[in-house]
């Protein structure tokens, strides 16, 4: 059996004296692929964030290489030879690819001045390393998203990582670009790379795992051989015996009258969306699927009047509608969970009622002045709905975990009472038992007679809650397929891949 | 239980009520050194008030720009400018009101204009008011042509400035009822709250179905109908319309606003804070005169003040 490389013991964090971590022991092998897991606001991420020295540890030990170590900052955990890859980037984007990886380190000639041929020369063979093709001199801006991750991990290898840590990386690629990752994963671990890996994925985790640790309410719950635990086991570890984690796929009673709420005819914008044409109709959730770049983003951007609509049009409620801002589009009963929620989703710096009811204002409001009772009522009711953990309606978003964070942002829409609900990832980051009750609370809001046009990368998901799914390839829809037609997640996967 | 009060002191938001406690400290401290030079009589508590009342108002005003994440450094030259039109369509014979009118317009005016060329043009508000400050101030001399233009209305004189109503100075009046509605306005209205979504992160803001355009606009509009307002009230108070008014009160009223604990930063606001922060700018600079210290040396402090006010003022560093 290899050697323990890292040993966190008894690690204990509060904030505000509200216990986060308690006595909580992590171990890892020298060589491995740990998988950290547990649901949202478990504690992973904090973990992770003391492992690294952006948070300090109230009590305890860590111990690398059987040294104990005290990181006061990040430079003393990287000094250590940890690096963790963040799932918000850290790239500067309008910087190269070698910019990037050498930021801040960057190789000097004997002027004093940055070497940029030797930059770029070392990145490359990095790059080379980990068998990618990726230009060095390119900017990181025009590099494909899911090679950013790739450049942060080559970042990381530049430093002579020993640890790297990967919190929810996958959460923003497609399949294809998963597998790379994975091959990259599995590369690291036979250079002897210790791989720290945090993912809500269950699939991925068997995967590419060796050992997996289960944190749950800031506590250890197991620590096992991947091999020697079922899906089952781990996901009654996670939910602590509740086990409701059902993708299963129950047909829906369609309604007889198909009254369409959203009609998109030719829609035409920028350069990803060339010709979108679909209908939504009452009580249906629609699904989207594609691979990344397919334009599904940017159609539904194009819908909310983010983007400009170049042609085409979009009727709502049968009725042809010009819409040019996301105001707009709320008046007429859209709303959407937008792709990345930090930036777009949420004002980080506000409390969860303040982003909740921001959509909502005029509901919450008499004469334009807010109704703060009004107000709290609903916000409580969908934290208890959605089980989003905070210590109370006024904390600071940004201090949620990411998981719950994403609730919020899915909240916003539920209080507001939406119509017909663009969803662009709404799960991402969502631990497993939530997905299931997003699932469920989706197929509610259809019940009611509303509408869903829902993105998702994960088969899984789509094919759990979606009654018809699109296929968008290349910013043309190529298919839309009735599930009850659908046998097999590779029946869509075949459908995206169609040349 | 000290573990308890420990507790409460950490949670306690030390960036955000530092102002108070400063205030507090300031009055006690100036109450006890300066009491033979009359700091704690009414009639210099008075004086205070008046002196701090316009820079209160325009600070007002300020938070609603500088919690959406703008600037504006035209506020000083446009009170000046007001008073120069307030005090011409007086002189002109239009009356009191008329001349009120002219003088919140000019005010608004400017701030369309500003907020035209933020939104529209997309031009850093830093710059846009800027150049602002400086073509206001010249319009104001210019249609001044450098000389007072005297107001004789009494009833204006009483009401912008000089008046008392109950022994208590009528500028004092303004500043309670600016302050009031300012406060309201960004805790409890749409509006408000809108404002700071704009500035917190003005594209989750958007994407929320905030028209931050149409916000910003407002909230410059804003600014120049209470620099306006001060202005009129320069005017009222010294019974006549001068190009000078209102010199260097940008700073001030920037200053007020950072110290009373809203964010430069954008998304965090408070009016009660600027207008204490506005009145302990005010109560300084007063103990410094009492002290005998010149402007010199006020202008010293105040840029000492301002500097610790962003110090402590800045963003709260993560745990
Ligand atoms: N700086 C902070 N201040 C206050 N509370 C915090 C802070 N950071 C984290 N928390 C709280 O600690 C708990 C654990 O959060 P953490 O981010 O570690 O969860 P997680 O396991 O990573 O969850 P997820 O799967 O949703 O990412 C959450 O309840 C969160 O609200
Ligand atoms: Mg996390």
């Amino acid at each position: 059996m290899a050697e323990t490389i890292l040993k966190m013991s008894n690690i204990e964090k509060s904030f505000n004296s509200i216990n986060v971590l308690n006595q909580v022991d992590f171990e890892v092998k020298k060589g491995e692929v740990h998988a950290l897991m547990g649901g949202n606001g478990a504690g992973k991420s904090t973990l992770m964030k003391i492992l690294t020295g952006i948070y300090q540890l109230d009590e305890g030990t860590i111990e690398i290489d059987g040294k104990e170590h005290i990181f006061k900052n990040t430079a003393d955990a990287e000094d250590a030879g940890i690096s963790m890859i963040f799932q918000e980037f850290s790239l500067i984007p309008k910087f190269s690819v070698a910019k990037n990886i050498y930021l801040n380190r960057e190789p000097r000639n004997k002027f004093g001045f940055i070497d940029d041929k030797k930059m770029v020369k070392d990145s490359e063979a990095i790059i080379k390393e980990l068998e990618l093709k990726i230009p060095p001199k390119e900017i990181v801006e025009n590099v494909s998203v899911g090679y950013w991750q790739m450049t942060e991990i080559a970042k990381a290898l530049s430093k002579g990582t020993k640890i790297l840590i990967m919190d929810e990386p996958t959460s923003t690629l497609t399949k294809t670009e998963t597998e790379i990752l994975f091959r990259i994963i599995k590369k690291l671990k036979s250079s002897g790379i210790t791989i720290i890996y945090i993912s809500h994925r269950m699939d991925e985790i068997f995967q590419i795992c060796d050992r997996i640790t289960v944190l749950r309410n800031g506590k250890n719950v197991v620590t096992k051989n991947s091999a020697d635990m079922t899906m089952e086991e781990v996901i009654n570890s996670i939910l602590g015996g509740s086990m409701r984690s059902s993708f299963e796929w129950v047909e829906r009673k369609a309604s007889d009258d198909r009254t369409p709420l959203l009609e998109v005819e030719k829609l035409k914008s920028g350069i990803r969306v060339k010709d979108v044409s679909f209908t939504l109709f009452e009580g249906e959730i629609l699904g989207m699927a594609g691979l990344m770049g397919s334009g599904r983003s940017e159609t539904v951007r194009t819908i909310f009047g983010i983007d400009p609509l170049e042609n085409g049009k979009i009727l709502v409620r049968g009725e042809h509608v010009k819409i040019h801002s996301p105001d707009k589009a709320i008046k007429l009963g859209l709303g959407l969970v937008p792709e990345d929620r930090r930036s777009q989703g949420l004002v980080l710096g506000h409390s969860v009622k303040e982003n909740m009811i921001l959509p909502s204002l005029k509901k919450v409001s008499k004469k334009n002045l807010i109704q703060n009772k009004i107000a709290n009522e609903k916000v409580e009711r969908l934290i208890a709905k959605l089980k989003i953990k905070t210590d109370d309606i006024y904390k600071e978003a940004s201090l949620l975990s990411g998981g719950n964070q994403q609730k919020i942002v899915l909240a916003k829409w539920l209080l507001n009472d939406t119509d017909i609900l663009i969803l662009d990832e709404p799960t991402s980051g969502v631990d497993i038992g939530a997905k299931t009750d997003i699932i469920e609370i989706i197929r509610e809001i259809a019940d009611l007679g509303k509408a869903v046009l829902v993105i998702s990368s994960e088969m899984t998901e789509l094919l759990a809650m979606s009654d018809r799914v699109l296929v968008m390839k290349d910013g043309v829809v190529t298919s839309s397929l009735e599930r009850k037609h659908i046998e097999s997640e590779e029946d869509v996967e075949r459908a995206i891949q169609i040349e | 239980m000290p573990s308890k009060l420990n507790d409460t002191l950490k949670k306690f938001d030390w960036r955000q009520n530092i102002v108070y406690i400063a205030f507090v400290l300031v009055l006690i401290y100036f109450s006890i050194t300066l009491q033979e030079h009359g700091f704690l009589t009414q009639d210099n508590l008075l004086n205070i008030a008046r002196q701090t009342a316009m820079i209160s108002i325009m600070g007002v005003a300020m938070t609603f720009v500088i919690a959406s994440k703008e600037i504006d450094l035209s506020v000083g030259s446009v009170a000046a400018l007001s008073a120069i039109t307030t005090a011409l369509t007086m002189q002109a014979g239009l009356g009191m009101f008329a001349a009120i009118f002219v003088g919140l317009l000019t005010g608004i005016l400017i701030g369309f204009i500003n907020g035209y060329l933020v939104t529209k043009i997309a031009i850093p508000s830093f710059l846009v008011t800027l150049a602002m400050m400086m073509v206001v101030r010249g319009l104001a001399m210019w249609m001044s042509g450098t000389s007072p233009i005297p107001i004789i209305n009494e009833h204006y004189i009483f009401f912008f400035g000089s008046g008392n109503v109950l022994g208590i100075p009528i500028l004092l009046f303004w500043t309670i009822i600016i302050a009031v509605i300012g406060h309201f306005l960004l805790r409890h209205s749409i509006f408000g709250r809108q404002t700071l979504a704009t500035g917190g992160n003005e594209t989750a803001a958007i994407f929320s179905g905030v028209k931050t355009a149409r916000i910003k606009m407002a909230v410059f509009m804003g600014t120049g109908a209470m620099a306006a307002l001060a202005g009129m009230l320069y005017a009222g108070r010294l019974q006549a319309g001068r190009f000078t008014f209102g010199d260097g009160d940008e700073l001030s009223v920037i200053a007020a606003v950072i110290l009373g604990g809203t964010s430069l930063f954008g998304g965090v606001g408070t009016v009660v804070g600027t207008v204490i922060g506005s009145i302990m700018i005010g109560t300084i600079n007063n103990a410094l005169i009492l002290q005998g210290l010149d402007v010199s040396q006020q202008m010293m402090v105040q840029g000492i003040i301002i500097i610790l006010a962003v110090a402590f003022g800045r963003k709260k560093k993560k745990v």
